[in-house]
């Protein structure tokens, strides 16, 4: 059983595994409620890649349908906060 | 007189003339003939006193009819003898020519092996002298398009002797083309290199930037070229084919792989010219060594003139030679 | 082209010394213009052109000392188209005064535009030293590349010493300028284009994926890698190199797939043997390569490898690539973005899922007539994504 997990636990998580697949981009002018691919030119690669390493990191599984949950950071947290109180 | 194994320097002459006379006093069959070879003692004094010294049974002057008396050298080689037949110049030698290409070069192979002619001619080849164009042309390179013979160029006062030797040994006929312009050249005789091979080219100078391919009077000024190159960083290796038919193939290819550049130096006309078929051998076997084209130093397509400027400059100069492997090389 | 010559000064004069060049190759001269310096027995003396032109070649070298009439450099005349500078064996005249030999000049024939000049020994060490020689200038007689142009360019230090990520990004610039400059100027392309119902794909694709999971999930790029490979088995012309003067098909079948990086440039390493591969296997190897790529860990076969590159610019929303050919390759496959299109199925209008697939091919190896046939295979291939 993981650890409960504070909303701004998460946030860095995320920006972090973020971080990871797109290195040179400056993660604290990512805006919250903005696509990824929007903002840091995110290809399906990378996307497919991101949603890898929250799978492995948050223990989550994730449904393809619901990827595009998981395309902007208040939608990765919220996501991963609803997921885990299930 | 000085007997020529105590001899360390002579003249390309007195070599060709000590390595006639060793020829004649160590086989009976071997006999010389030609155009004022006795009583005149040869054109180019190369059997000055051996009318004397053997007799004229042995030191035949014969009528000036080159085809006559080639055609008896030959006659006289497939009945046992070791002819040793003397044409003045290679110009001249045209006159002979049916008895070369469809006698000499032939009979064996039409025999099926039954008949050989163990001839060795030697003929005077090249200009320089102002002796005009009908005595100063180049045509070995002609004579080494013909299978059946063999095409020798001596250059050094030892290959001068040496070749001559050797090729008496030969079964079948020979051609030495003796440069007229090195009768009179001085140079370092090796007694302890006989007996030389006559299937080999030589490398006369190593180096690694670039090749200059040449044979006979050629040689000297390539010699010459590579010292003035020397002098700019440049270090040509000098290759003296010696022996134009059958051709050592690997001795050029050798050299080309190492300097990755070459020049071939040929007192012929460039058309058509020996330079052109080394040129083309190197293709064949050396393309993709080359850092360059292939550059020839000929003679200017011009039959050679009398005055003594424009034969110079009709003929391969050094400076020619230098100024072609500047260009290839910047 | 015209010739600059030592000139004649004075009647007894028959040779000069070149002291110093006024200009320089490239430099512009009209006519009366002081281009040299040269010392006589005499005096120095200024020599000025008598032409007006273009210095293409200087020839002589300051200190060289020249008999008069010598070729000292070229100049090509205005109003003349500009020729290739030839490499010219000057017969150089003997010391006294005699007239310039008549033998022939050896004239090596101008390097035919889009072919590199380079010397046969040269070529073959590039390719043994993986030095790409369309990116060298060469310094040989004529502008060639010699061996020491290459033995140069492998020396420099490229892989053994640190670079800055400036200096591989204006490397990488320069190698991608040199290939896409060399295939639009060699290169006849033809271009292509068909859009291909993507819903069965797409459909197979959903369903698949909700089998596999979240590591082992397809996109379906892959798809269009694999249709693309099975594809140049039908059409195996456009799977092929360009070597020297013809087109030498390829047994094996290994896709570029375009990679873009993130500090910018881009690269096409190999998927070998793509079209034996399982769509899994595939996904594997390309996440693998992508990753590889971006990390700058890709092996030199990957790069050397691929018998025709697959990009795909959907991700940015572009709708047709119109491709250009990465040589000695002799085609590239682009796909756009997937879009919902109206699309007529039994005489009704539905929405479909849709791609549109181009083809850039070599004119010189292959005609339309085959490259539709090509993009039609590909078409069919995606409407069994099952058996892919």
């Amino acid at each position: 059983m993981n650890r409960p997990l504070a909303p701004d636990e998460t946030r860095q998580t995320v920006l972090r595994l973020l971080g990871e697949i797109a290195p040179e981009a400056d993660l604290s002018l990512v805006k919250a409620d903005v696509s990824f691919r929007d903002q840091l030119d995110i290809d399906s690669m990378d996307f497919l890649n991101f949603v890898v390493s929250i799978h492995k990191t948050f223990g989550v599984e994730i449904r393809e349908a619901d990827y595009p949950k998981y395309s902007t950071l208040n939608g990765c947290v919220e996501e991963l906060s609803a997921n885990r109180t299930r | 007189m000085a007997h020529i194994a105590d001899m360390t320097k002579t003249t390309y002459r007195e070599a060709v003339r000590a390595g006639l006379r060793e020829a004649l006093l160590n086989d009976p069959r071997v006999f010389l003939m030609g155009e004022d070879v006795g009583k005149y003692g040869g054109t180019y004094a190369c059997s000055k006193g051996f009318l004397e010294e053997f007799g004229p049974e042995r030191i035949r002057d014969t009528p000036l009819s080159e085809s006559t008396f080639v055609g008896a050298g030959i006659g006289a080689a497939l009945g046992g003898m070791r002819p040793i037949v003397e044409v003045m110049t290679v110009n001249f030698s045209l006159l002979a020519l049916d008895q070369i290409v469809n006698n000499a070069a032939t009979i064996r192979h039409m025999s099926g092996g039954q008949f050989s002619i163990p001839l060795v001619v030697r003929m005077a080849t090249g200009a320089g002298r102002q002796v005009a164009a009908q005595h100063s042309h180049s045509l070995e390179g002609w004579y080494a398009h013909i299978p059946g013979i063999k095409v020798l160029t001596p250059a050094t006062v030892t290959d001068a002797k040496g070749m001559l030797l050797t090729a008496l040994k030969e079964p079948d006929p020979v051609f030495i083309f003796e440069h007229a312009y090195l009768y009179p050249m001085e140079g370092e005789f090796a007694e302890g290199a006989l007996p030389v091979d006559i299937a080999r080219a030589a490398v006369r100078r190593q180096g690694k930037d670039v090749s200059l391919i040449t044979f006979g009077g050629s040689l000297w000024k390539s010699l010459q070229a590579a010292e003035t190159l020397a002098g700019e960083g440049i270090e040509a290796e000098v290759v003296d084919l010696r022996v134009l038919r059958p051709l050592d193939q690997a001795t050029i290819l050798a050299s080309v792989k190492k300097t990755h550049r070459a020049v071939v130096i040929d007192e012929g006309w460039r058309t058509g010219s020996f330079a052109a078929e080394i040129s083309a051998q190197i293709m064949e076997g050396g393309f993709y060594d080359l850092d360059g084209p292939v550059a020839r130093v000929c003679s200017a397509e011009v039959p050679i003139p009398y005055p003594k400027h424009l034969e110079n400059a009709a003929l391969p100069q050094p400076e020619q030679i230098v100024s072609a492997v500047r260009s290839l090389m910047r | 082209m015209a010739d600059f010559v030592m000139p004649t000064l004075g009647s007894d004069m028959t040779e000069g010394t070149l002291v110093e060049w006024k200009k320089k190759v490239g430099d512009r001269v009209t006519k009366g213009e002081i281009i040299a310096e040269v010392d006589t027995e005499k005096s120095a003396i200024e020599v000025e052109s008598f032409f007006t032109g273009i210095i293409q070649q200087l020839i002589t070298k300051p200190g060289d000392t020249i008999p008069v009439g010598t070729v000292m450099a070229l100049i090509s005349e205005e109003g003349k188209p500009a020729e290739e500078v030839e490499v010219k064996v000057e017969a150089r005249p003997v010391k006294e005064s005699t007239p310039s030999p008549v033998s022939e000049p050896i004239v090596s024939s101008p390097t035919e535009p889009g072919r590199l000049r380079i010397s046969p020994a040269a070529k073959q060490l590039a390719a043994e030293l993986r030095v790409d020689p369309s990116t060298l200038r060469g310094t040989g007689p004529g502008g060639a590349i010699t061996l020491s142009d290459i033995h140069t360019a492998a020396a420099a230090p490229t892989n053994e010493q640190p670079i800055s990520s400036a200096d591989r990004q204006a490397k990488m610039r320069e190698i991608i300028a040199a290939a896409m400059a060399r295939s639009k100027r060699e290169i006849p392309h033809y271009y292509l284009s068909t859009a291909i119902d993507m819903g069965r794909a797409m459909t197979w694709l959903k369903e698949e994926n909700l089998k596999r999971s979240v590591t082992d999930r397809l996109l379906y790029g892959v798809l269009l890698i694999k249709a693309v490979a099975l594809a140049l088995r039908q059409v195996p012309e456009l799977n092929a190199l360009w070597k020297g003067s013809a087109a030498v098909q390829s047994p094996d079948i290994h896709i570029g797939v375009a990679v873009s990086l993130r500090q910018g440039g881009l690269v096409a390493p190999a998927l070998h043997h793509a079209d034996k591969q399982s769509l899994g296997e595939l996904m594997t190897r390309f996440q693998d390569v992508v990753k590889r790529a971006r990390a700058g860990t890709l092996r030199s076969s990957e790069f050397s490898d691929p018998t025709i590159t697959v990009t795909s610019l959907g991700d940015q929303g572009v709708e047709t690539v119109f491709g250009v050919i990465y040589p000695p390759q002799v085609a590239l496959v682009g796909f756009g973005k997937v879009v919902e299109r109206p699309w007529i199925v039994d005489s009704h209008v539905v929405s479909r899922p849709v791609v549109t697939a181009s083809l850039s091919a070599d004119h010189r190896v292959t005609d339309g007539h085959r490259g539709a046939v090509f993009l039609s295979a590909i078409d069919r291939l995606l409407q069994e994504p099952a058996q892919l």
